[in-house]
């Protein structure tokens, strides 16, 4: 897996990955995608960059261990289902705000961030799988 | 269709079970895959098959369309098919650990937690 | 909202769902899964500050217990609860309903985590901190918690799914060999185990069209014993008996209950099997009570062998926490005779049992773990001595042994009684017989297990009248002994409290048995109206 070619090109590869990850997350709510792909999109790039350039040099870039990110994202789905005891409605019900941001209309629901929470947990627990069984086969 | 569909389900259970049988841990794994696919075809059918219509209801309607698909199903199987996944994710690590750690993937052979040389209670004092 | 607002809808969402605001006291119901929920999560981000770990667990499991105390209070007073999630109009969307049996079990649960986790400072080394045993805990309480007070079956499979994943990483945790020898059979069977229950509901959800609980037992009973119900009850059976540890399928038990940490061990003993108990006792007499009636006999048979088997397991095993994993069997066995008789006092006997079972197996285990930290060997042949070394708590374990067995006046007699005299009631004299000749077996096994650890002076060889302690440590810590030995008091002293005072437990359980055997009564709670 050290081809000069695979290295220069996975971490455009990654990037374009990343990016592409949090697009299927965001449309996801009225069309084919959501938190649950995008995660795994992401979880694919993060494994493609463990094959590339180690599994040490993933954690270094992460800056936080996988696991962790799936804690934060349990949380922020918790959250979200949470908000609407401030608004006297049952747990998990959405809740829709649409605010104006620099002539925008901006549509912002507790589902949306529901689903990233999805998205953070997905991408945690799969990254950190997949490094696990990487960091096995390479040796390091 | 579904009678068709049912025949495959079954197929898969036996195929499942078939390999759930046997001895080597490897194959157990292989049948525990194929039985959460057999259980989410399962599903799927006792949702009833329907054709091309998306199960979308308009804005101004109450109902989705006639010959709608079944929505619920899909959901369920979404669920159990992330469930099974992490299980199998799970379970391959596990048993490449036991076959590094206990020397087999062998489950006659796996007596660590209940060896066979147990001499029995004690019988006096 | 406004007319003129844009984004409000074109129809009346009233149709579909709950506009009536969310009381405080509703939240009752959903948070005392998501506060362990939360507590997990939390617990995960902050893996690598382990000394945080034990605070936090505490404070989320102690929130918990208050919870759920306030919700039993509730549910006392006003009858099942529900909370829709989403707001979705029942029997659409997933719904959460608490009635008096998933209230009492969760708040034992919740009570039995507390007390049990406090030994966790000494019992569980910085390895297995670091490899997450804390979240792994808060997790597997989410699990247990959802378990006992979801109102929909494919939600009840997702929280025993929950519940697996957490307790497949608690029996890893020190990834010896024993633990991954036992963690390889207890997960590929409990997950057949498991998928079978997800063979049912994609079966009932094909024949009935729901999901809901409530509306199961409705649809239930409109449509009679018939052909694909009966099967899906036998599935259920099927999957939730093997959940239990009921002979036959118990053989995952004792291959693993006794190869985690005590503290694991102990947690598992009390909560997971119950969960099963739990299921058995929901599904096949609230919900598909009237689809069982072919699967009596069978049942009959299945409490009668669990109890013997189990018993007798207990007396033949050499080493002290799988003589337990056989008691913990054996007391399932008396469980079932509530699913198999479903009389009302049989099964107020059955709940009365699960309930003080939880508190006395996981006290015992714990007991257990002290023994093996003080001398280092669970073999009850090395063992010796315990009574010469430390009478008063020799003393706190044969009162949980005398419970286990069934002898008054402590919490196991009144169970048995209840059950004995019930079985009696419905003609099934050999369900009776089985219970006190199981009750003698497993007084020969406690006794043996006395006799071998506490009461003789050293381990086997030592002469008569010598006392030899060698083999005896001190745990040198006292803040370690008062975290070891101190749980271990306090579940006993539930233990005695529930045998001295039954009526109180007793009373509960009574009122679980009504309404498990009152579908309609449940049905028109959850739904609003009689059901169509």
């Amino acid at each position: 897996m050290n081809t000069i070619i695979f290295r220069t090109v996975s971490p455009v590869l990654v990037a374009l990955t990343l990016l592409f990850s949090a697009f299927v997350t965001l449309r996801g709510h009225n069309e084919p995608g959501g938190g649950f792909i995008g995660g795994l999109i992401a979880a694919s790039a993060f494994a493609l960059y463990g094959l590339s350039h180690g599994v040490p040099t993933v954690r270094r870039a992460l800056r936080f261990h996988p696991m962790e990110i799936a804690g934060f994202g349990l949380l922020l789905a918790g959250g979200a289902g949470l908000l609407s005891i401030v608004f006297a409605r049952p747990f998990l019900t959405g809740l829709w705000t649409f605010p104006s941001v620099l002539g925008v209309e901006v549509a912002l629901s507790t589902p949306l961030f529901f689903d990233l929470g999805v998205y953070f947990v997905v991408t945690g627990t799969m990254t950190s799988i997949a490094l696990a069984l990487e960091a096995r086969e390479g040796g390091v | 269709m579904e009678p068709a569909l049912a025949v495959l389900v079954g197929l898969f259970f036996a195929t499942a079970f078939y390999l759930i049988l046997s001895k080597k841990l490897i194959r157990i794994l292989l049948g525990v895959a194929i039985m959460g696919n057999a259980v989410n075809l399962l599903i799927f059918t006792a949702g009833r098959l329907t054709r091309e219509v998306p199960p979308i209801i308009a804005l101004d309607a109450y109902t989705p369309p006639a010959g709608a698909a079944n929505a619920l199903p899909q959901a369920l199987i979404l669920t159990a098919i992330v469930i099974s996944f992490s299980f199998f994710a799970f379970l391959l690590v596990l048993a490449f650990r036991a076959y590094q750690d206990l020397g087999t993937d062998d489950t006659d052979a796996m007596r660590v937690a209940e060896p066979v040389a147990d001499a029995g209670p004690p019988q006096g004092y | 909202m406004a007319a003129s607002d844009p984004h409000a809808p074109a129809v009346d969402l009233a149709v579909a769902m709950v506009t009536a605001p969310s009381t405080a006291s509703d939240w009752l119901i959903v948070l005392p899964v998501v506060v362990p929920l939360v507590t997990g999560a939390i617990l995960v981000m902050v893996r690598h500050a382990t000394h945080l770990h034990r605070p936090l667990t505490a404070l989320g499991l102690a929130l918990l217990f208050g919870i759920d105390l306030m919700l039993l209070g509730r549910v006392v007073a006003e009858g099942p609860l529900t909370m829709m999630m989403g707001a979705w109009k029942p029997p659409f969307g997933i719904a959460f309903t608490v009635d008096l049996l998933g209230a009492t079990f969760a708040t034992t649960a919740a009570f039995v985590a507390l007390v049990a986790t406090a030994t966790a400072g000494p019992a569980i080394n910085t390895a297995e901190r670091r490899y997450g045993f804390y979240p792994f805990l808060m997790l597997l309480m989410t699990g247990v918690t959802g378990a006992f007070l979801t109102g929909d079956i494919f939600n009840l499979y997702v929280w025993f799914e929950v519940l697996l994943i957490s307790s497949f990483g608690l029996l890893v945790l020190g990834s010896e060999k024993a633990q991954i020898d036992g963690t390889v059979k207890y997960g590929l069977l409990n997950l057949v185990a498991t998928t079978f229950f997800l063979i049912g509901v994609g079966l009932l959800y094909g024949t009935l069209g729901t999901l809901n609980m409530a509306d199961i037992a409705a649809k239930a009973r409109a449509a009679g014993p018939e052909a694909p119900l009966v099967t899906i009850a036998g599935l259920f059976i099927f999957a939730f008996a093997m959940k239990a540890a009921a002979f036959p399928l118990n053989f995952w038990l004792p291959a693993s209950y006794h190869t985690p940490t005590a503290t694991v061990s102990a947690l598992f003993a009390g909560l997971l099997t119950k969960v099963g108990v739990y299921a058995l006792l929901k599904v096949t007499v609230l919900l598909l009570g009237n689809q069982t009636g072919a699967y009596t006999d069978l049942l009959v048979v299945m409490a009668a062998a669990t109890m013997i088997v189990g018993a007798l397991g207990a007396i033949a095993g050499s080493d002290l926490r799988r003589i337990l994993g056989w008691l913990v069997i054996s007391g399932i066995g008396s469980m079932l005779i509530g699913v198999a008789v479903g009389s009302p006092g049989a099964l107020t006997g059955s709940i009365f049992y699960a309930v003080q079972s939880m508190l006395v197996m996981t006290a015992l285990y714990l007991a257990a773990g002290v023994v093996e930290a003080r001398a280092g060997t669970g073999d009850v042949r090395r063992l010796g001595g315990f009574y010469a070394a430390a009478p008063l708590f020799s003393g706190v374990v044969l009162v949980l042994l005398f419970a286990v067995a069934g002898l008054p006046p402590f919490s196991g007699f009144w169970p048995k009684a209840i059950l004995v005299e019930s079985s009696l009631a419905v003609d099934r004299p050999g369900l009776a017989a089985a219970v006190l000749v199981s009750g003698f077996l497993q007084t020969l096994a406690v006794g043996r297990i006395w006799l071998y650890v506490f009461w003789r002076g050293g381990p086997e060889g030592t002469p008569d009248g010598a006392i030899d302690l060698s083999g005896v440590r001190v745990i040198e810590n006292p803040a370690d002994r008062v975290a070891l030995v101190g749980p271990v008091i306090v579940l006993t002293a539930a233990v005695v409290l529930i045998g001295l005072v039954p009526t109180a437990i007793g009373g509960l359980a009574e009122g679980a048995a009504s309404g498990l055997l009152d579908p309609a009564g449940f049905t028109a709670r959850v739904l609003g109206a009689p059901a169509p």
